[in-house]
């Protein structure tokens, strides 16, 4: 699925599924060998008293300790290969900020003029590591795109790090696991894992700034959610709305998922999310507003340009 | 219940009370140091964990507390096992005169101690709302006065209960012997918060 | 002139004089004054079946909930509620508490004596935890049920994102469980050590009571964690300190800390006492002592140490130093060492026996099948690798509901039929009894085996809903059917029980053939436990009467309430102590508590005003009621 241990996409989920099988055949191992004994345990009913077993006992704590130090001494090693996939090839960098209940992306360029700000959709050059800096706005969250790595918490108050190392091209889906409030079920991050190229023009894509709107009601839309309450929370680059308590919503309509999972992109949605935010995701941070009919028209059809 | 019975002896002969591990009651004291101990122990690892996130400890600008009532507190508590030892082995000796004259100075003793550590808050030079210094120290403080508080209540209690009827018997004075160990777990867990509260900030 | 058993004074005259001392008054006073071990551990068991069945009837919505993507039955604030509620609900109403309980009643017969130590005290535990149990679920019902977590985590269940007063009823709950768990475990302790039968040298007694022992040590040295970390947490919310505020310089890992310094072996206070259960059945079930009985010690010891070594492999994905973690995951998987010995243990005693298989064997089986399945699961999580992926996941929830039910609630299920006859004098139906065993079986396999692949397939725990097509969606309507068929399976058993109650065959002493002291007394004991006392001459002291004389001691006051106190080590006859008399102080202590703990989350003066009535009833409690000759005068109980 896409997300799941299974199909990999990632170094570290590869390496996490070939230890998986090691451990797995060792306890099926030891869980025959339990299964078997007790059967036969049930099957003999007889008072044979304890011929043999006193040093059955010693070869099966010697075998015990003996796989638990194999099995201790694998995962050491599958987690030091882990530990070295961030250094194969130059990095992306990327600062993930984990906000009640929606991912906050920043590229972090060798300049500050490449840097891009998103949000809920990160986009990954295939065959390179990515590195992502984790930080927390509220509480603690957890990073997981099962299909590329394990988890890391994004913990409020200090800084942390997970490289990824994407080697198969798709989209897939992070979902935070850390409990982390009301809608802790709808937080979740699209990944899109593509050849370099394709994430370059992305990259550069996102460093646009907003397009102009064309149509009459498109400017209708955009001076509403510059002017009212939109752009209290929220920023669109290139237009006067900079506040950066909400999703980005500079390439909104670029973006597959509407509040961090909850809704697909489209127009039904998002007329659906603007119109009763409450309705879709309850107790999210971002209020009913309570638009009128033609108000809420014109902002969905500014909105749609945003790509 | 009819079961046929087998008499292999009389337990008649038994003393009905006795000191230390072989009654209950030492038993009880010990287990609830044991517990109280343990939270205290906790208490102080929390305090390193704390203070590891911190670049300066006490956290600039704040000075470390005063030293003079906690060492006045320190020496008292310290003093205050010279007539504890007594009371205790008076108590296991089963004399109730000399149990009857120290209980009520273990409890006056008590009474100065919480009087000086009102003084202690007061020196501590900083609230518990101000950071997670402030939090510790005082939770340290706080946990600590508790136990001055419940056992001087105790020794209260008991100093009435040995003036009456009740006084000279056995179980009393067992009484009066666990309590006297308990104090003894009273000042020995509070000089490693003292270290923690008074000296910590100054190293 | 005082009055003694011994061979002038027995059978019914004896019983008589004994039942006249030994017995509480009647009436609703007498009924709330009550110090006898059986009565308080009989209504501490069935108060904790009551809050199983109520978090059961909570997973049963939750499962509801599940069982269809995006389903709206229930609101994400409710259902956040409903599995904290579920959560909490088990572990600290329910699991431990429940072996607390068992324990009560049992390890006070299993020992010979006449009644638990510190008598009253264990009745101010029961009250306690009553009304922690009442507060949080009375919280529930009004709306203002934590919505946290069972291991609430900061800065979530901080003054910031939890305002009201819903974390402070989760931590509120901890503080009252927590001094009833610590109240029982010294009653425990004091009588595993100083209340033992002459001759019940510690290589002597039953393992059910070696567990308890070492349960009982790690109650007391891993409650305080919490105790601790939920005052800071109360403190926190209500007077405004730091611990754990990020902005201020507070640590939230902190919390975690504390929290899983206590949590983890929490774990093992649950899963110990039912392996003390499993070799009390298996001993009895296949007619020999159980093989290895000091390695199954030892297994027990090293058990108890190793679990407070294990606390941050629940913090795996915090990203603590890797050395760290390569140390945690090489002490958590130490403990599968000391497990693989138990189960080898009860084996090899089934193996060499002569079997029979009751209901309480099956669930021994049942239980070896299960656990053995979660413990597996178990050191897979602990190492690192496996556990990034798998943290947070159904995976876990897998993981842990196999070692809680397979490993606790299974052998739970075993000892209540193996243990009805002695506490209600019968025996429950052996048919129904096989049905509910049966039907839990098969269902818990169908309900928490999917989860591994719902786990695996990418499904974090503690999600209210899920998408479409993401693969989860006929596992989880598989585990939700399953979890119906566990509650038609508790439904059986419990009518079976109360069936069996009014109705079941008598039961006699001894029907299984037991070989420990409980089964040396009447079905149901009388109020003074034992006649005279008893004597241990090896490990299984009834098989060895085989049928004849048991040996006794004799000399123990019969107008009094007199117990024997036995040295330590080789439980030589030493003392004889008085037993507090029934008393309705401890209730009141437990109502005055209660209302200053209840008060503390809504006025941190509740503290000081409270402070006084329950010193004025301590100190009644422990204020000598009548004159009585020297040495007679119960102390701290
Ligand atoms: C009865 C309760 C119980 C028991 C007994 C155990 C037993 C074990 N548990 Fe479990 N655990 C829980 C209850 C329990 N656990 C709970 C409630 C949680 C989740 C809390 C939460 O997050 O809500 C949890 C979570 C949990 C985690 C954290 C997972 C996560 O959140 O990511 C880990 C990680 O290491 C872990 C490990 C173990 C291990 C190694 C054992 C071992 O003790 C198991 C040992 C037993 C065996 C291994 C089987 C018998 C042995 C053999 C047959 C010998 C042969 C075996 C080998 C060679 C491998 N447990
Ligand atoms: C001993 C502990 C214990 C036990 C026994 C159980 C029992 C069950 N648990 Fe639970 N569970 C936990 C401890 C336990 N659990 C913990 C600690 C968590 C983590 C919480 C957290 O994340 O914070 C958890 C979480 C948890 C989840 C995950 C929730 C989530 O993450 O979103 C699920 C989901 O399926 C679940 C299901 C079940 C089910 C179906 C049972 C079943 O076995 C229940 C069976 C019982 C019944 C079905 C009751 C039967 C009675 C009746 C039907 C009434 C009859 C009435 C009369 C006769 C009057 N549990
Ligand atoms: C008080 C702050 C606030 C106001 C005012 C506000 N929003 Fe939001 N908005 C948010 C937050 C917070 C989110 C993220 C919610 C979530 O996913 O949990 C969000 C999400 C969104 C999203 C989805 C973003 C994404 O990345 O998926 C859109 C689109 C949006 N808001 C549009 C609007 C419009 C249009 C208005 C004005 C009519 C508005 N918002 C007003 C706070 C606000
Ligand atoms: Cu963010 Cu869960
Ligand atoms: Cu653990």
């Amino acid at each position: 699925g896409v997300q799941s241990i299974a199909p990999s996409a990632g170094a570290h989920t590869s390496a996490f599924n070939s230890l998986f099988v090691v451990f797995l055949v060792v306890c099926g191992f030891f869980y025959l060998l339990v299964i078997g004994f007790l059967g036969a345990a049930i099957l003999r009913r007889r008072r044979q008293g304890e011929d043999g077993v006193p040093a059955l006992f010693r070869v099966w704590v010697g075998l015990v300790s003996l796989s638990l130090v194999g099995l201790a001494l694998a995962s050491w090693l599958t987690d030091r290969a882990m530990a070295s996939y961030g250094d194969k090839g130059p990095p992306v960098r990327i600062r993930l900020t984990a906000n009640q209940w929606w991912w906050d992306v920043e590229y972090l360029g060798a300049n500050p003029s490449e840097a891009v700000r998103t949000a809920n959709e990160v986009h990954l050059p295939i065959g390179r590591p990515t590195l992502i800096e984790l930080q927390s706005n509220d509480v603690i969250h957890s990073f997981w795109v099962p299909n590329l790595a394990g988890k890391q918490d994004l913990i409020p108050g200090r800084t942390e790090d997970i490289a990824l190392l994407p080697r198969k091209i798709g989209v897939f889906r992070g979902q935070c696991a850390e409990f982390c409030g009301a809608q802790h079920a709808h937080m979740a991050l699209t990944v899109v894992v593509e050849p370099e190229a394709q994430f370059r023009s992305w990259w550069r894509q996102q460093q646009a700034e907003a397009p102009a709107p064309r149509t009459p009601e498109q400017l209708a839309g955009m001076t509403y959610v510059t002017t009212r309450e939109c752009a209290t929370c929220h920023a669109i680059a290139g237009t006067t709305a900079s506040a950066s308590v909400a999703p980005d919503l500079t390439h909104i309509a670029s973006r597959k998922t509407i509040a961090a999972g909850t809704l697909p992109m489209s127009r039904g949605g998002l007329y659906a999310w603007i119109a009763d935010p409450q309705g879709v995701k309850p107790g999210a941070h971002m209020p009913y507003i309570g638009l009128e009919a033609r108000q809420l028209d014109a902002v969905v059809a500014y909105l749609e340009t945003l790509k | 219940m009819s079961a046929p019975y087998r008499f292999t002896r009389d337990l008649a002969e038994l003393p009905t009370h006795a000191f230390g591990n072989r009654s209950l009651t030492w038993w009880g004291v010990i287990l609830f140091m044991l517990m109280e101990g343990s939270g205290f122990a906790l208490a102080g690892a929390a305090y390193f964990i704390l203070k590891s996130h911190q670049g300066t400890w006490p956290p600039a600008p704040l000075q470390p507390p005063g030293l003079l009532a906690g060492t006045l507190f320190t020496l008292l508590i310290l003093a205050s096992e010279i007539p504890n030892t007594i009371v205790k082995k008076k108590a296991e000796a089963e004399e109730i005169a000399p149990v009857r004259l120290l209980l009520p100075i273990m409890a006056a003793i008590g009474g100065l101690l919480l009087v000086i550590r009102a003084f202690e808050f007061d020196s501590l030079n900083v609230m518990w709302t101000d950071n997670p210094y402030g939090s510790i120290v005082w939770a340290l403080l706080v946990l600590h006065t508790t136990h001055i508080l419940t056992d001087w209540f105790d020794t209260v209690v008991l100093t009435v209960l040995m003036f009456t009827q009740h006084g000279p018997t056995g179980k009393r004075f067992v009484d009066v012997s666990e309590n006297s160990l308990y104090w003894r777990f009273v000042w020995l867990a509070w000089l490693p918060i003292y270290l923690l509260i008074y000296w910590v900030p100054r190293w | 002139m005082i009055a003694r058993d011994g061979p002038e004074l027995q059978g019914a005259e004896l019983h008589d004089r004994l039942t006249r001392t030994w017995s509480r008054k009647p009436g609703l006073i007498g009924w709330l004054s009550t110090v006898d071990h059986k009565e308080v551990g009989r209504r501490y068991i069935v108060t904790a079946f009551v809050f199983f069945v109520l978090a059961g009837v909570l997973a049963l919505i939750m499962r509801t909930q599940l069982a269809r993507p995006e389903s709206g039955l229930i609101t994400a604030d409710r259902y956040n509620q409903i599995f904290t509620m579920h959560g909490s609900t088990m572990m600290f109403l329910f699991a431990v508490p429940v072996m607390d309980a068992v324990a009560i009643y049992l390890i006070p017969l299993m020992v010979g004596a006449r009644n638990i130590a510190f008598p009253r005290l264990h009745a101010f535990s029961y009250y306690m935890y009553l009304g922690g149990g009442l507060m949080l679920w009375i919280a529930f019902a009004l709306n203002i049920g934590p919505d946290i977590g069972w291991f609430a985590y900061t800065p979530l269940s901080g003054p910031e994102y939890d305002p009201g007063k819903r974390a402070d009823m989760w931590a509120q709950m901890i503080t009252f469980t927590e001094v009833a768990a610590l109240a029982v475990s010294a009653s425990i302790i004091g009588t595993i050590f100083k209340q033992r039968a002459p001759g019940m040298r510690l290589d002597r007694m039953p393992l059910f009571v070696w567990a308890m022992l070492v349960v009982s040590f790690m109650v007391i040295f891993a409650m305080p964690a919490i105790a601790l970390a939920s005052g800071f947490l109360i403190s926190d919310r209500l007077v405004g300190t730091q611990f754990f505020n990020p902005a201020e310089g507070g640590d939230p890992i902190l919390w975690q800390h504390m929290f899983w310094f206590f949590g983890h072996p929490e774990v093992y206070i649950i899963f110990l006492p039912a392996t003390g259960f499993v070799s009390q059945i298996t001993e009895t079930f296949s007619g020999r002592s159980v093989f290895g009985y000091p390695y199954m010690v030892l297994a027990l010891v090293a058990t108890g140490l190793l679990a407070f070594g294990l606390w941050v492999h629940h913090m795996f994905a915090t990203g603590l130093p890797r050395m760290g973690y390569a140390f945690y995951t090489a002490a958590s998987m130490t403990v599968a060492i000391p497990s693989g010995v138990q189960i080898f243990c009860w084996i090899a005693t089934i193996w060499s026996g002569r079997p029979r298989f009751g209901v309480p064997m099956l669930y021994v089986i049942g239980f070896i099948i299960t656990f053995v399945i979660g413990g597996l699961s178990g050191v897979m999580v602990a190492s690192v690798p496996l556990d990034l992926q798998m943290h947070d996941t159904y995976f876990v929830v897998a993981h842990f509901h196999y070692v809680l039910i397979g490993g606790a609630v299974f052998p739970l299920l075993g000892v209540v039929t193996y243990w009805f006859p002695k506490i209600t004098g019968r025996m429950m139906s052996e048919r129904l009894g096989r049905w509910a065993f049966g039907i839990v079986f098969a269902s818990f396999h169908l309900t928490f085996m999917p989860m591994h692949w719902t786990g695996l397939m990418g499904m974090p725990r503690r999600v209210y809903t899920y998408p479409a097509g993401m693969g989860w969606d006929a596992l989880n309507f598989v585990s939700t059917i399953g979890a119906f068929g566990i509650a038609i399976a508790v439904i059986l058993f419990l009518v079976n029980v109360f069936t069996s109650y009014w109705k079941g065959e008598l039961a006699g002493p001894n029907p299984w053939g037991g070989t420990s002291l409980e089964w040396a007394t009447t079905s149901p004991p009388p109020p003074y436990n034992f006649a005279h006392v008893p004597v241990v001459e090896s490990r299984t002291p009834l098989w060895d009467a085989d049928g004849g004389p048991l040996p006794v001691m004799t000399g123990l006051r019969v107008d009094e309430r007199e117990t024997l106190l036995t040295t330590l080590i080789d439980a030589e006859p030493d003392v004889r102590e008085a037993s507090a008399e029934p008393s309705i102080w401890p209730l009141l202590a437990a109502i005055a508590t209660s209302i200053l703990f209840v008060g503390s989350v809504f006025t941190p003066w509740a503290v000081v005003w409270g402070a006084i009535p329950v010193a004025i009833a301590l100190t009644a409690w422990f204020w000598p009621k009548r004159s009585r000759e020297p040495g007679e005068e119960p102390v701290i109980a």
